[in-house]
């Protein structure tokens, strides 16, 4: 029987309407295939992480790490002798600056002796020749190093430290499987040595005696390290260096989920409508002996089936979209996060079955509420005739939709796990829920209250709106999320790009910026150079700056210590400070100048005392404010330059800013610049107009993946309503059949619908730019501030948004328009004898 | 006047038989007549080709010496909404619309001023019997009401011709006699031409004369 029922109520409509319910098998495709390779290109990016710290760490049961510029070595015989270590392997680990324009390349230094016991996997084979190493001129790179940089065994590689080149000869490359990231490995002595590290280390691998108890060992370790300097388990240093992405990955895993939640608004459209539309068949099913469960089930099995084949559809395109976006963009997908990782797709079978299961559950999802309704509706008002798709519904959906959206604000004040904003997102999904159920009255409202005297077909289609809520609802709700969506995100992407430009003329005050090396950590510029260059006539004033980084926090990426001169009226006139910073009592320790990050991840405010593990002991400090920093995304401290040195010794800097004086070039400052340096090609100096041009140009880069959701999301929004209108113009055969022997030509009905279209998606389009609006305080004031702990300014696109607006609503009368045409092509005129 | 000469219609699909066959007629105002056959046997066709809804494959269709036949759609289109008034089996009454409205749609597609047409429609509801319901919706109707309201709208703009196709197939014998009687009525008082297509003869016999269509063939009855 159920065979026989599937047969009338599933088969035949499948068979008679394949577009519609090719339609929804897109519109879910469409919402998988995003989410499918959005997540294909994290998880390889975040496997990639995985496999490169592992490899490094090897057989390590504790990583001993420090600051990037490193801890005192006298460190490691100390450790090495304690008991229970087994083996203790030093090494050292820089991003190496090359010249200017080339890319840094990541150097281990190790002591090939020791790493041999503990990496044995860059050791396989004769990968490693251990000879080799021990000559200073010598380094060994991976594979991917040696393809990058075009060399091969015995050619030369030049390196800076500090304006110093230092050239290597390639001894080896290491076979594919070593190590699948570019780098470069060195002798440790050498690399101390050549680099100008004498004395230091980065990091210590270590193997615990088998019989040792790893908690104490670990306890006695951690009462030896200096402050800044941690004992990490390698699976702990794998989620550190995974924490860098992680908010970001996961945001883009939600907008990817959010393409599929608008998807599902797009199979609620059509299911309800085709499912109404068959409400004859049901209920004579029903009439016949059918059970209101095996209706339900038949209709649920409908939308599984839609999911399925809109999963499996999603999943091969998604693949291939991940393979174009991870050779476009790369694998953080153009944030810019590692631009020479290199990464291979690779699905997990569990991977694939659950995406094709989120397919499946978002089209039961769609098709739950019409098939609960149309099941529950008794057989003999089922077979009556009339347009239940036009009754008026009841006060529940609306009381539902208020609830929702209560529900939104109160998961607001929920805290979040770590830095993902799921309460935040949960805020959003339930407030996109919440208007689509109170858009109906809300929408009837409106269109009551224009003041509108329109000309016949349009009142006529103007009166048809008024009375079936419910048809607008379905034709409107796939605009109201898909919209809003793209308003939220138009607002929030237009804030940011907004506050960065904004930012990056108050950070950027100067003419010119000279960087010691374009890339890496080995550049920097000493004493005597930064004399000559503030002599040099042609600058009017030059702010030294030197960066460093502090691992203040286990378990998070180490943070930037920027010390700089001040500036002219001190930090709190030059910094962006989020709020006026208060004044500090007499006495207290030097000031240091926090960034949101900083502040959020250590739950610092003004007048908060800092430890800053700089120089013998950790010195304290007092937060004097907090700033705005786009720019490390694992934050940044500013402190004095003069108590820096004070603290440390060290004189170096990685940056200057200079004033040009009168007359005088960006080139021609440049040039007298390198002249004063001598080796001045390793110089990357740069126009400050052109580093904010550079820096806007690598937003819009970062947020092109953001356009792609947003299209699709439109289009997913107008394949809403094209379906819904060609639903209605079926259903409307006859009442157009009428029209049209009254005296109506098919255009007048194509331009009827049309402007129910354009009325009807701008009601929508009007409440999705409100509910969008919401939206996007959300993810300005919510979900970037958990996520990244980035603040903007609210800056609303007030040109884009009404040309947006206007876009849809033509699109979306266009698409009646079409579904009017193609309905009124055909003989209308006998769909008068059949039943209403 | 409404002429029909010579009239000649066959379908392609599934096979070209004939509907209509040599169909004469010619009608003055005030006349109303009713057309009864078989199902399928192109009662409904001929309907159509008087609407302009359809074209004859040969044969003229004359209203007032005006040629339908040589006429575009559109043309076609804009005397139907003019001079052409329609009753279906089904009332075809569109149910977002109040009664008055529903009676005043003919009138506002020709042009005639929002105020005007609902007076007109009213008066034309009252004529029906329905004036206490013009703030009423279709769907809380009987089948008899709204086929008056269908009556209402099709003579509201005062056509020259009145097209029936089964007004009484939906309804009980009781309100089926009302109906017609009230058609016929309204038909005359408009001095129109009425056609009347029906199965039934106990309906046929509310019209002045009678034809059957037999083969695609029009004969008095």
């Amino acid at each position: 029987m159920i065979r026989a029922a599937w047969q009338a109520l599933v088969g035949g409509p499948l068979r008679s309407s394949p577009g519609r319910t090719l339609l929804a098998v897109l519109a879910i495709a469409c919402g998988i295939a995003l989410g499918f390779s959005v997540h294909l290109v994290n998880a390889s990016a975040a496997a990639e992480f995985r496999r490169a710290a592992l490899q490094l760490a090897g057989e390590a049961d504790l990583v001993i790490r420090g600051p990037r510029q490193g801890f005192d070595e006298m460190l490691y015989p100390r450790i090495a002798g304690l008991p229970g270590i087994a083996i203790a392997s030093p090494a050292l680990e820089f991003q190496a600056s090359r010249t200017a324009a080339a890319p840094a390349l990541k150097i281990i230094g190790i002591d090939a002796l020791r790493a041999r016991e503990l990496q044995p996997a860059l050791f396989a084979g004769e990968a490693l020749p251990a000879i080799d190493l021990f000559d200073p001129d010598n380094i060994l790179l991976s594979a991917a190093a040696a393809r990058a940089f075009g060399v091969s065994t015995g050619d030369r590689l030049d390196f800076l430290a500090g304006t110093e080149t230092v050239r290597l000869r390639v001894a080896a490359i290491l076979p594919d499987g070593a190590y699948r990231q570019p780098l470069g490995i060195m002798d440790i002595a050498a690399a101390q040595w050549r680099f100008g590290m004498t004395g230091t280390l980065h990091r210590i691998d270590v193997r615990v005696e088998p019989q040792a108890d790893m908690l104490s060992v670990q306890r006695s370790l951690q009462t030896l390290l200096p402050a800044g300097v941690h004992v990490l388990s390698p699976d702990a240093e794998n989620r550190r260096s995974a924490a860098l992405t992680r908010a970001y990955r996961t945001n883009l895993d939600m907008l990817a989920l959010i393409a599929l939640f608008t998807g599902a608004f797009v199979v609620y459209s059509t299911q309800t409508l085709a499912i109404l539309r068959r409400r004859m068949q049901i209920s004579l099913l029903r009439a016949l002996g059918v059970s209101r469960p095996a209706v339900l089930g038949l209709l649920l099995g409908e939308g599984a089936a839609i999911g399925a084949a809109g999963g499996l559809i999603g999943i091969a395109a998604g693949g291939l979209l991940a393979h174009q976006l991870l050779a476009a963009s790369g694998v953080d997908l153009g944030a810019g996060y590692f631009r020479q990782m290199q990464a291979n797709l690779h699905v997990e079978p569990v991977t694939l079955v659950f995406f094709l299961l989120l397919g499946v559950v978002f089209a039961v999802i769609g098709t739950l509420a019409p098939a609960l309704e149309i099941s529950g509706l008794p057989p003999a008002q089922g077979l009556r005739a009339g347009d239940p798709a036009g009754q008026t519904p009841g006060s529940r959906p609306l009381r539902y939709g208020l609830a929702a959206i209560a529900g939104a604000a109160l998961l607001l004040w929920l805290p979040h796990p770590g830095e993902l904003p799921l309460p935040g997102y949960a805020a959003i999904a339930l407030l996109l829920l919440g208007s689509v159920l109170v858009l109906p009255p809300v929408a009837i409202g409106l269109l009551r209250a224009l003041p509108l005297q329109l000309p016949m077909p349009h009142a006529l289609g103007l009166a048809r709106l008024i009375a079936t809520p419910r048809h607008v609802a379905i034709s409107m709700s796939s605009i109201l999320v898909s919209f809003s969506l793209v308003v939220a995100m138009l607002l929030m992407i237009h804030s940011f790009r907004t506050s960065l430009d904004t930012w990056l003329h108050q950070v950027l005050p100067a003419d010119i910026h000279v960087r010691a090396a374009s890339s890496g950590e080995t550049g920097y510029l000493t004493p005597a150079v930064q004399q000559r260059i503030t002599e040099l006539p042609g600058l009017q004033r030059v702010e030294f700056l030197r960066s460093v980084n502090l691992l203040l926090h286990p378990q998070r990426p180490a943070m930037t210590l920027i010390a700089r001169d001040p500036g002219d009226g001190g930090f709190a006139r030059t910094l962006p400070l989020v709020d006026t910073p208060p004044a500090l009592p007499e006495g207290s320790p030097p000031a240091a100048w926090i960034s949101e990050l900083v502040a959020d991840v250590l739950q610092l405010r003004p007048g908060d005392r800092l430890l800053l593990p700089l120089g013998e002991q950790p010195q304290a400090w007092i937060v004097a404010g907090i700033w705005r920093d786009y720019a490390r995304q694992n934050g940044a401290i500013v402190i004095d330059r003069a108590d820096y040195i004070r603290l440390t010794g060290d004189l170096r800097i990685n940056d200057l800013a200079a004033w040009l004086a009168p007359g005088v070039t960006v080139e021609a400052a440049a040039d007298g610049i390198r002249h004063a340096i001598g080796n001045g090609s390793a110089l990357d100096i740069a126009d400050t107009r052109d580093i904010r041009r550079l820096s806007l140009a690598i937003f819009d880069r970062t947020f092109a993946v953001t356009w792609a959701l947003q299209i699709a999301a439109l289009a997913i929004g107008l394949l809403g309503v094209g379906l819904a209108f060609s639903a209605q113009a079926l259903a409307r055969r006859q009442e157009f059949g009428m029209l049209r022997h009254l005296g109506m030509t098919r255009r007048e009905i194509a331009v009827m619908l049309a402007g129910e279209g354009a009325l009807s998606s701008a009601v929508g389009a009007l409440c999705g730019m409100a509910c969008g609006g919401v939206i996007g305080l959300l993810l300005i004031r919510v979900i970037n501030r958990q996520s990244f702990h980035w603040s903007m300014d609210l800056a609303v696109p007030w040109l884009l948004l009404p040309l947006l607006f206007c876009s849809i609503v033509l699109c979306a009368a266009l698409a009646a328009r079409c579904t009017a045409v193609l309905a009124t092509r055909s003989e209308m005129t006998r769909a008068v004898r059949e039943d209403w | 006047m409404l002429s029909l000469s010579h009239l000649h219609k066959a379908y392609r699909e599934p096979d070209a038989r004939p509907v209509l066959q040599d169909v004469n007629l010619e009608l003055h105002p005030g006349e109303y007549i009713a057309i009864v056959g078989e199902s399928g046997s192109g009662k409904s066709t001929l309907l159509n080709l008087v609407a302009g809804l359809e074209l004859p494959d040969s044969g003229k269709i004359l209203l007032d010496n005006r040629d339908l036949t040589t006429l575009d759609d559109g043309a076609r289109t804009r005397l139907r909404r003019s001079r052409m008034g329609f009753v279906f089996q089904a009332f075809l009454l569109l149910p977002h619309l109040t009664v008055l409205d529903n009676a005043a749609l003919s009138l506002k597609l020709n042009g005639v001023a929002h105020r005007e047409a609902q007076q007109r429609a009213h008066a034309m509801l009252e004529a029906v019997g329905l004036s206490g319901l013009v703030h009423r919706f279709p769907g809380t109707l009987s089948g008899g009401e709204s086929q008056r309201v269908a009556i209402a709208r099709a003579l509201a703009h005062r056509p020259q011709v009145v097209l029936a196709d089964e007004p009484t197939g939906n309804l009980d014998p009781g309100s089926a006699g009302q109906v017609l009687a009230l058609l016929r009525e309204q038909i005359r008082s408009c001095n129109s031409i009425g056609i009347l297509v029906t199965h039934s003869m106990a309906a046929a016999a509310s019209a002045d004369r009678c034809y059957r269509l037999d083969g695609g063939v029009l004969r008095p009855e």
